[in-house]
This record gives C-alpha cells, structure tokens and sequence, in this order.
C-alpha cells in the first residue's frame, strides 16, 4: 500500500520538491495546515523554509503547535527537513525571542563568516553508530543558520563548514535532515524510503 | 567539507533545450526533462535551467519545463530568465525550482532582490550577474543587460556588494566577453568579485574543457556551470568531476 505522508505547508519555497520527493520515495504527499490531520496521519513531515519567526508564527496560527508537540513526545514516526530541524529547539539566533517547539533543548545560531554562508552545496555527513535512517554519505544542504551541539539522547550525523555542525538526528521514529534529502539524488532518496518503512506499532521505545 | 559544484546549464526555449552562441542561431540540443535525467546520473550536483524563451507564451511552457523536470530530478533545480517579480519566482517555485535566478530586473530594481529573499529565503535568490570589460578599456568590468545587449555603467564588483545587502544567497556570475568563446572563463572577474562577497560565486561563460573549470574553483568560484562541453557530448559530466578531483578540488564522487 502507497504510504499517505501529510507535509505540513510552513511556508512556499521548496514544497513542490519536497512533494516529488515523497512521490518518487513511492509515498503519496498531501499538503495540509490542519491539525486533525496531522494528529491522525501516520507519516507527518515538518519542511521549512524562510525564517524561524515567519515559521513559528505560521503554525501557530494554524492551531499546529500543540499536535506537533505530542507527535513527537509520543514517538510517532515525524521528519523534519532543514529550518524543519531548527525548529524542533527553543529559540534561534536568526529570530531572537521568538520559541521554537522546544521539544530539544538549545538553539541555532548562525554560521560563522569565515566561510561562505548560506552554506549552499554538498557535504559529506560522517555519522554514529547504531543509527537506524541515518548513513553516511554526501547531502545537499541550503543553510545560514545551524545547530552545533549534538543534543543528548538523539543519533547524529554531521558535518564541517566552519565549524562542526549538526546535519541530521534521530531518535526512536523521528528524524530531523538538516540537508535537503529530497534534493539528495540516490541518498536523499534511500533515506526517505528507510523513513517511510517506519511502523506506528514501533512508536514505543 | 563543502564540495565544489559541477552544474550543467539547460537553455530552454519553448519547452526543448537549445544551444547556441549568446542565443543567436539557435540549434536543437533535446528534451529538457531526458537531458536533467541524464546529467543527475552522472553525477552532476545541480542544474540550472535558463529560460530563454522570447515571448510570453513561452514562458508560460517553462514554468510547464520546470514541473515535468522536477518530478524526475533529486537534485536542486535553479531557474532563470524573465523572472521580474516575487510573483514570478513564486510561480516557478510552486513548478519545483529551489531557487531562482533574477538578472535584468534586479539591475532595474533591486527591491526585487528583497522580496524574493524576504518571502521565500536568501537561498533561494539568486542573481544571476552578467559582466563585461569596460569599454573604453579602463580597469574593471561593468554590469550589462538584456542578453549582452545594453551596458549599464554599474560596476560589476561593487554591484556584487550590493545585491548581497539586499538579500542575494548566490551569485551566477557570467563573463559577456567570454560566453560562447570557448577560451575560459575570466580568471580575474571571477576573483575579484568572489573576494568582494560572502555568499557563493558560480562561474559562467566561456568554458570548453575540464582545466577551465579547475582554473576557476582555483581563481575562487565555489560552482561552475558550463552547457555546450555536456551537450556537445564532448564530457561527460562524471568524466570533469574526476578531472576536478586529481586537479585537487574539493568534488562529491
């Protein structure tokens, strides 16, 4: 059976991608902005674009904040895709005083002016052992801002540009890509389809 | 690390893709969706679509191009050509392009620049900034338009710092002297601008063989984009990255 993915619309740019992704990962993409959706999908993906404030606000807006909360307390099978990432942490450098999710402890900050920012290209992510997604290979990432702290408890893959940054986290059926994996050729793909495989009845770990 | 990119370059008019000399005499070079197809497989790590279609009618097929490219292509997509406004961009990026190329009308107004980066992120704008020796042969180049065809005055290196200030996540920086020479891109324009900003420089215009292409990773471009050396069948693309990576940049393989 075609797995249903419900993208959450945080904002424009990128969605088609993101949804042709899913599709050529075998899965059929629904975008929504409705919260009895997200609380009753299997497969949700939190993509982002633009800024963490312009993000925050639109979820809030939309009534979202709360059943993407308890997704994720509750383990069930959730991926965020870049700012996506961000967001899942309290706040962020690109947006002062504004909360992210607060599901992970800590925050983004921006990368450093040393190297070339956005940091727009492909990298090549070294990752721990015993992650069940996460692989190591080379990504496409698209970023200004970013994470340099793997959090405890999560699996993390990462890598240089400037500094050590994270590029990718997992934790029981979440997962969060700081790269773009649907814009990852043979590797963004493999990733998605080992996501999509990923049953509810595990949720519990 | 971050690697260097290797991105070939469709011109597209009227739904093919087309070869030519600076858009004059313009031959058939195939389908744009088995020609992006073709290049991810072999290892390319971007493409960039320009659309060169001369009327309104075509344009509407490249915004129709992009959607048909973007339901086979895993890599990231940037479109060019035409793009006026945010309403613009916002239309190819609903087709499935990543980011979008502004030229002509960020030199026009340069809001443009803002708005695109303010609604959809800075790394998603991209201008696309065509340069050329100034005329009366004094130092430096100047901005130019229109396909080459109109000279600006601005300077070209000092325009580069200002279309970052109002938001430009990238620089496609083409050289009008030596788009379709097949003599290399320009080594200097390339270093002066890729010192001038922080945000990254893809070299355009001029390349025909894989050691133009390692001259301008060296000279300080972070991507290179070529069209007629993949077309032309001449290269493949994985045939340049190789070259690239014993030449000592830094290359996904």
């Amino acid at each position: 059976m075609t797995p249903r993915v419900y993208v959450v619309r945080t904002g424009l740019a990128n969605l088609a991608s993101v949804l042709a992704g899913f599709r050529r990962a075998g899965a059929e993409p629904i975008v929504t902005q409705s919260p009895e959706d997200i609380a009753g999908a299997t497969h949700v993906v939190l993509p982002g674009v633009g800024a963490f404030g312009a993000a925050m606000e639109n979820l809030e807006r939309h009534g979202l904040l709360p059943v993407l909360r308890e997704r994720l307390e509750l383990n069930r099978p959730t991926m965020a895709v870049c700012l996506g990432l961000q967001l899942l942490f309290e706040t962020s450098a690109e947006t002062p005083g504004v909360r992210g999710l607060g599901f992970v402890p800590g925050g983004a900050r921006q990368l450093p002016s040393s190297v070339r920012v956005p940091q727009l290209g492909w990298n090549q992510i070294g990752t721990e052992s015993g992650c069940r997604f996460l692989r190591g290979g080379y990504a496409y990432f698209a970023n200004s801002f970013c994470i340099d702290t793997p959090p405890p408890g999560w699996k993390c893959g990462t890598v240089e540009h400037g500094i050590r940054l994270v590029a990718c986290m997992e934790r029981g059926n979440l997962l969060a890509c700081q790269f773009h994996p649907e814009l990852s050729g043979t590797y963004g793909l493999e990733l998605l389809k080992r996501w999509l495989e990923t049953k509810e009845e595990n949720s519990q770990c | 690390m971050l690697t260097n990119r290797v991105i070939p370059c469709l011109d597209c008019r009227d739904g093919r893709v087309v070869k030519g000399v600076r858009f004059q005499g313009l031959r058939d070079a195939g389908d744009p969706v088995e020609l992006a197809a073709a290049y991810e497989a072999q290892g390319a790590d971007e493409l960039v679509l320009l659309d060169v279609s001369a009327t309104p009618e075509g344009r509407g097929t490249a915004v129709e191009t992009v959607r048909r490219v973007r339901e086979k292509l895993s890599i990231p997509l940037t479109v060019g050509g035409g793009v006026r406004t945010a309403e613009n961009a916002r239309a190819l990026l609903e087709a499935g392009a990543d980011k979008v190329g502004v030229n002509t009308a960020a030199v026009e107004n340069p809001e443009v620049i803002r708005e695109i980066a303010t609604n959809f992120g800075s790394q998603c704008a991209v201008v696309a900034l065509d340069a050329a020796r100034k005329e009366d042969g004094s130092p430096g180049w100047e901005v130019v338009t229109h396909s080459g065809t109109r000279r600006t005055g601005k300077d070209a290196v000092e325009w580069a710092r200002v279309v970052v200030e109002y938001g430009a996540g990238e620089i496609l920086l083409t050289s009008w002297d030596r788009d379709g020479t097949r003599s290399g891109y320009d080594l200097e324009l390339l270093r002066a601008v890729s010192e001038a900003v922080n945000v990254p420089v893809i070299a355009s215009g001029g390349a025909a063989n894989p050691q133009h292409l390692l001259e301008a990773l060296k000279a300080g471009a972070d991507a290179v984009l070529a069209a007629s050396i993949f077309h032309d069948a001449e290269y493949t693309v994985g045939d340049i990255k190789k070259f690239l990576a014993e030449g000592g940049a830094s290359i996904r393989l």
